[in-house]
């Protein structure tokens, strides 16, 4: 009888959400304050529901209730408890029912923390995500409901897919679905401005902190899953172009991109019209990513759904919701205006080169991504786009951005002059230059592409302190060091974040040029007792034994690693079988540390005293989610900012 | 400056940058499109030898040769056949009978040299690639073969 329960909390949100979507709407457009008072409640109501069916499926997860099919279909009985509640999301309606839990979580969200704006906004905000929710409602109940029955009951389940059966897959989809979920709130700010013609720097204030909440979410989102990738694929690469990585990708790309739009339309009241057409790109993309991933158009791990209508209905809903919002812009954007005007050399202009792009960067991904698709069908024939292409595109995209990444912080707004700038930044640049010839010959051997990342990581970081500097500058420019230093606790939480995430950037950067330009890769066939030796590092391996793990058989190796003679650490790769998929996976075994990662993972048994196996050698590479982390930490730091948390009557 | 001449700054500046953006993507683009063979089109000499592709098909069943890490086999669409030499190690799913993309170079002893060898991580799963093949190759061939295991129903939208 419970799952039945789920399923009528479903039916019941679905008539919230309409009910919350058409009466606001019509409530404002009319000025009628009741009708405008209902989207409250009725998000809160909204939330309650989704949230009593995401715990029915969980319980019948937890529970092994094999007569619900879509338990049968990722658990089993042998599954550890902590995955059977993972599992909750390990297919195709789950995760559109924790997709679902997170745009009305959000929605909970924005009904709490919304008192300080007009009441006609919040309904017409409330409104238009209700409408997303009543799109994903529908959805789930029409193609594809987690809580069909299976009857007569299975015996036991077909286990959740074994790539899933890891710690960071447990939390990796929540944080990238909230991210991509919680880009429906600028979202419907943007439309909620449209409707209403009213965009001024009180609603970029108000719309900032959600915005930077949700790309927080989905850079952290984005970090596990290339973490999960490296560690699990077992070939030790951390991000492949896969069209899964590059779906959550691009509306990353375009929400930084929004970010800083916001600001220049808070502090200047500039870019309002582009402003909010980020904002309908950014959750546009998303939805396209959730029609990438679920719809089966791509075949990977990630693509569970084999139901053509499933796919349309996103499309469907995709068009509506583009569409729409496109149209919608056209006719009311002239309204919103242009805003302040600026000079060519101003922070403005460094704001806007950066915007565009990583607005050009997500449309080379998207073209990359969606070109194959398109050609295969159309019945021309089967291609693929793999990394060489996103590699040679990124690298001169990207490489003018983190220029103006240094620059930008330190030009004035509206005016800025050249000489100044560069008077400003000569240290910096002078520092960054010499890190750039330095570091390649320190790290193991110069060359161009290692010393350009270097260049640009060092000049971000810093050009980030110049810029500090600058900020502590007082009334008298003679001031004297110490007295500079002195007012540092004036520096706000929101610079201290740009500054930590820009520091994030270098971060990464650093990671990624290391990896790149001196990462060593073999595949060795080993006997028991024989040695290989790569770079300091001496491996030699021991045994291969066989053993038991929940559900699943493994062979576990024992590879002793030496540096210069002397014992280093040993590692336990492993191969398993899981019993009922019989799936083989490779469990690599990595020694992590500050400056490189060794990384073996097991081949194939050639003799019974023989194995195949990788051993890799990867510097620095743990820089990489360093520095996404960073990031995610600057836009929390960004987000307490005080100002967000003043009263209407102090705004 | 004029406003009329910021205002030809600013779309100066866009033009060039847009210019210089769709240069580069296209010219990456087409030195980077991997294209797709089937073993049938390979010998038929349809398939490229100066540049990488791709092809697609099923392990031939006893036809895996090892020497340590250097691996050949034969990739089939039951009308043709190609000899895959790759040097590393193979995917985890990766068995005879079963469906295989590789990627690289055809070697002039006609002999495909694989940089790259994917097979995905689903027993069930056989890359559209290699389904498409072994469709095509059951056409050439007249028979479908009965081993061939249906492709998850999700080609094209």
């Amino acid at each position: 009888m419970i799952p039945e329960v789920g399923q009528f909390a479903l039916v019941v949100a679905l008539a919230v959400a309409i009910l919350q979507c058409v009466v606001p709407l019509a409530g404002a457009a009319r000025g009628n304050a009741v009708w405008m008072a209902l989207a409250r409640p009725a998000a809160r109501v909204q939330f309650l529901l989704v949230l009593i069916a995401f715990g029915v499926l969980a319980h019948a997860f937890v529970t092994s209730d094999f007569s619900v099919a879509y338990v049968a279909a990722n658990s089993s009985r042998a599954l550890p408890v902590e995955y059977r509640f993972a599992a909750v999301w390990g297919g195709h309606e789950g995760s559109i029912l924790l997709w679902l839990l997170m745009l009305t979580f959000w929605m909970l969200a924005v009904s709490f923390f919304s008192r300080h704006m007009p009441e006609t906004m919040v309904a017409r905000i409330l409104a238009v995500m209700a409408f997303v929710s009543v799109g994903f409602l529908l959805f789930l109940l029409l193609t594809s409901s987690p809580f069909d029955r299976l009857l007569p009951a299975a015996p036991d389940g077909r286990d959740l897919n074994p790539m899933l059966q890891d710690p960071g897959m447990v939390i990796h989809p929540p944080m990238l679905y909230m991210g991509y979920v919680g880009f429906s709130v600028p979202f419907a700010f943007a439309i909620a401005a449209l409707l209403g013609g009213n965009l001024d720097a009180a609603w970029a204030r108000w719309s900032r902190p959600w915005t930077t909440v949700a790309w927080v979410f989905l850079t952290l989102g984005i970090c596990l899953g290339s973490a999960w990738a490296y560690y699990t694929l077992g070939w030790g690469g951390w991000w492949f172009w896969d069209p899964v990585e590059n779906a959550s990708f691009m509306p990353w790309l375009v929400g930084t991109g929004l970010i800083h739009s916001l600001a220049v339309t808070e502090k200047r009241g500039a870019f309002k019209v582009w402003t909010v057409l980020l904002a309908i790109i950014a959750f546009s993309l998303s939805l396209l990513g959730t029609f990438l991933v679920r719809s089966g158009v791509l075949t990977s791990v990630h693509a569970f759904a084999t139901d053509p209508r499933r796919g349309v209905f996103i499309l469907g809903f995709l068009a509506l919701v583009v569409g729409g919002s496109l149209a919608l812009f056209a006719w009311r954007a002239p309204r919103v205006g242009l805003g302040g005007r600026f000079e060519v050399v101003s922070r403005e202009s460094a704001l806007l080169v950066n915007n565009v792009l990583m607005l050009a960067a997500a449309g080379t991904v998207a073209l990359g991504t969606l070109y194959p698709i398109f050609m295969d069908s159309l019945g021309l024939g089967k291609i693929s786009v793999g990394p060489p292409y996103f590699e040679a595109v990124f690298v001169p995209l990207m490489a003018p951005a983190l220029f103006m990444m240094g620059v930008g912080p330190l030009a004035r707004w509206k005016q800025a002059s050249l000489p100044d700038i560069a008077l400003r930044l000569r240290w910096a640049f002078g520092a960054a230059v010499l890190v750039a010839v330095i570091g390649p010959i320190g790290a193991g051997g110069w060359s161009v592409m290692v010393a350009l990342g270097l260049l640009l990581a060092a000049w971000i970081a810093v050009a980030g302190v110049a810029s500090l500097w600058q900020l502590l500058e007082g009334a008298d420019a003679s001031d004297r060091w110490w007295e500079r230093l002195r007012r540092i606790r004036r520096v706000t939480p929101a610079v201290w974040g740009m500054l930590v995430a820009h520091l994030g950037v270098a971060v990464f950067v650093v990671g990624v040029t290391l990896v790149k330009g001196y990462e060593s890769e073999q595949d060795v066939r080993m006997a028991f007792g024989e040695t290989v030796a790569g770079g300091p590092y001496a491996f030699t391996l021991r045994d291969v034994r066989d053993g038991d793990g929940p559900n699943y058989r493994y062979q576990r190796a024992t590879v002793e690693v030496s540096r210069d003679g002397r014992p280093y650490t040993t590692l336990f790769p492993e191969k398993r079988v899981y019993r009922v998929q019989s799936n083989p996976m490779t469990e690599a075994a990595i020694e992590r540390s500050f400056t490189h990662d060794l990384y073996v993972s097991l081949g194939e048994a050639l003799t019974p005293t023989a194995w195949t196996l990788r051993i890799y050698y990867k510097p620095f590479i743990d820089w990489i989610w360093a520095g996404c982390v960073l990031m995610a930490l600057g836009g929390l730091l960004a987000v307490i900012d005080r100002r967000y948390r003043r009263g209407r009557g102090t705004a | 400056m004029k406003p009329r001449h910021r205002r030809f700054a600013w779309i100066g500046t866009g033009v060039l940058a847009l210019g210089t953006a769709v240069a580069l993507v296209l010219n990456a683009f087409n030195s980077n499109l991997v294209f797709f063979f089937t073993p049938t089109q390979i010998v038929s000499r349809e398939a490229p030898v100066d540049r990488a592709f791709r092809i697609g098909g099923m392990v031939e069943e006893r036809s895996l040769q090892r020497e340590d890490t250097r691996v050949r086999f034969v990739v089939t669409d039951t009308a043709n056949r190609v000899t895959v030499d790759y040097v590393g190690i193979l995917p985890d799913l990766f068995k005879e009978g079963r469906g295989v993309v590789a990627q690289g170079r055809l070697g002039a002893d006609g002999v495909f040299v694989a940089d790259q060898v994917l097979a995905k991580h689903d027993e069930n799963y056989m890359p559209p690639e290699a389904a498409e093949a072994m469709k095509k190759g059951a056409e050439v061939s007249g028979s479908l073969s009965k081993t061939l295991r249906a492709p998850a129903a999700n080609g094209s939208p």
